[in-house]
């Protein structure tokens, strides 16, 4: 699963998709995550450093993640 | 008017920034800034409160011209008026109506020391609305459906072939979207109304809006292409916001359209992107669009390249340009004075 190449992230969670010129807002977390993404971190090295990072339960943390990662598809962020 | 020997006197119409904007003042404002010589701008008119006439740091003088219907010859004489007072060097219009009337004088112009950039007569009649789905099927390039039709009562077999939604065009402008036959037949007398026959009736094709503004030297070399995603639209459809955008798929059909037509000049491709991906040539626009500038904002100075290639001087591809760059219109009470609409209105030049 990757970032597509030419997605632009901020640090403040700014996304810019230059192929179609949508744009999102992303929280602290999800900002985090996407700059992993961009870095070429795989899922489990991104939970794993969630897990770590913030109190949560690893049932939890793997729904949350199968929502965002969904979230990432329709908004069409993701390498096909 | 002399000037200097380094200046450049280059005549402009579409003066008429309003809602549904010209594209005149963002080709000046684009010439004025990627010439990089002092540029003396002549702005050729048609109506007296076009506002480009009263904006004197973007237009230097303004001479009021013959509509289109006018016929050529009247065109000619006045362009000859114009050129014995400012010897222009070059002429870019930038209204659909008015091309084929340029395009015909462009030998006589060029005898007279005044350059054109224009289409050939051939190249502007394909890709015209009344052309364009035969143009897409010689091309291979997606085109909706259409139906070129001249009685109300045609609408019918419209309807039997594409359904409804249908999108109801005039030749030149304006295109309503009917979900009913009673709304195409009301778009139908309506655009008919004002912009004559025939009428364009074409499928309707769901996904999102892209503009590509295309310059073509004339060889099938793509000089430059802009694509331009509509971010806040008026009522009448027109873009008051757009970002660039960077997709290789869109260039490619920017491309292909300039290898298929040897385009010679800019132009605008509206485009429907849909679910699909699939890419439709909705209409070509044998002109500059009104968000020009963008081109030169984002690094692609179309306006001065065509100028540039116009006065014979080489013009190299551009390569790269900033995608993520966005325009916002704005709209701005200009204040003049009852003299200078006196003058323009009584003398036919400001």
């Amino acid at each position: 699963m990757y970032l597509r190449k030419n997605i632009a992230t901020s640090e403040s969670g700014f996304i810019f998709n230059p192929a179609t010129g949508d744009s999102f807002s992303a929280n602290p977390v999800a900002a985090e995550i996407l700059l992993q993404l961009k870095q070429g971190n795989g899922a489990a090295q991104i939970k794993e450093w969630l897990l770590e990072s913030y109190e949560v339960e690893p049932l939890r943390l793997e729904r949350d993640w199968d929502e965002f990662i969904n979230q990432l598809k329709e908004a069409n962020l993701l390498e096909s | 008017m002399k000037t200097p020997d380094n200046w450049l006197t280059i005549a402009v119409t579409g003066l008429n920034a309003i809602d549904s904007p010209g594209p005149g003042i963002a080709v000046i404002r684009a010439l004025r800034e990627g010439l990089n010589r002092p540029v003396r701008i002549i702005g050729l008119s048609y109506e007296t409160l076009e506002p480009g006439i009263y904006m004197h740091d973007v237009v230097d003088k303004t001479y009021q011209i013959p509509y289109p219907a006018a016929g050529t010859t009247a065109l000619m004489n006045r362009l000859q008026y114009i050129h014995e007072k400012e010897n222009l060097q070059l002429i870019i219009p930038n209204f659909d109506a008015e091309l084929p009337q340029f395009i015909k004088l462009a030998q006589t112009l060029r005898s007279m020391g005044i350059a054109t950039f224009l289409p050939a007569a051939e190249q502007f009649e394909a890709r015209d609305k009344v052309n364009l789905y035969q143009f897409g099927q010689n091309n291979q390039l997606l085109v909706p459906r259409d139906k070129i039709i001249h009685t109300v009562a045609e609408l019918q077999s419209c309807e039997d072939a594409f359904g409804y939604p249908l999108v109801v065009k005039g030749k030149f402008y304006d295109a309503v979207v009917a979900y009913t036959l009673e709304q195409a037949q009301k778009a139908f007398y309506k655009i008919s109304a004002k912009w004559g026959l025939p009428i364009i009736v074409q499928e309707f094709i769901t996904g999102t809006e892209i503009n590509i503004a295309v310059l073509g030297d004339g060889t099938g070399r793509m000089i430059s292409a802009i694509p331009m995603r509509k971010l806040y639209i008026t009522d009448k459809g027109k873009a008051w916001s757009g970002i660039t955008l960077e997709d290789e798929s869109l260039l490619q059909l920017a491309q292909a359209f300039t290898d298929a037509t040897k385009w010679k000049g800019g132009c605008e491709l509206e485009i429907m992107r849909t679910a699909k991906n699939e890419l439709y040539i909705m209409e070509i626009n044998p002109r500059f669009p009104a968000w020009i500038y963008l081109t030169a904002a984002a690094g692609q100075n179309q306006p001065a390249a065509l100028a540039r290639m116009a006065l014979g001087e080489e013009q190299p591809v551009y390569e790269g340009y900033e995608a993520g760059k966005i325009f916002v219109r704005y709209s701005w009470d200009h204040i003049t004075d009852i003299k200078e609409f006196h003058q323009i209105s009584g003398k036919g030049e400001l």
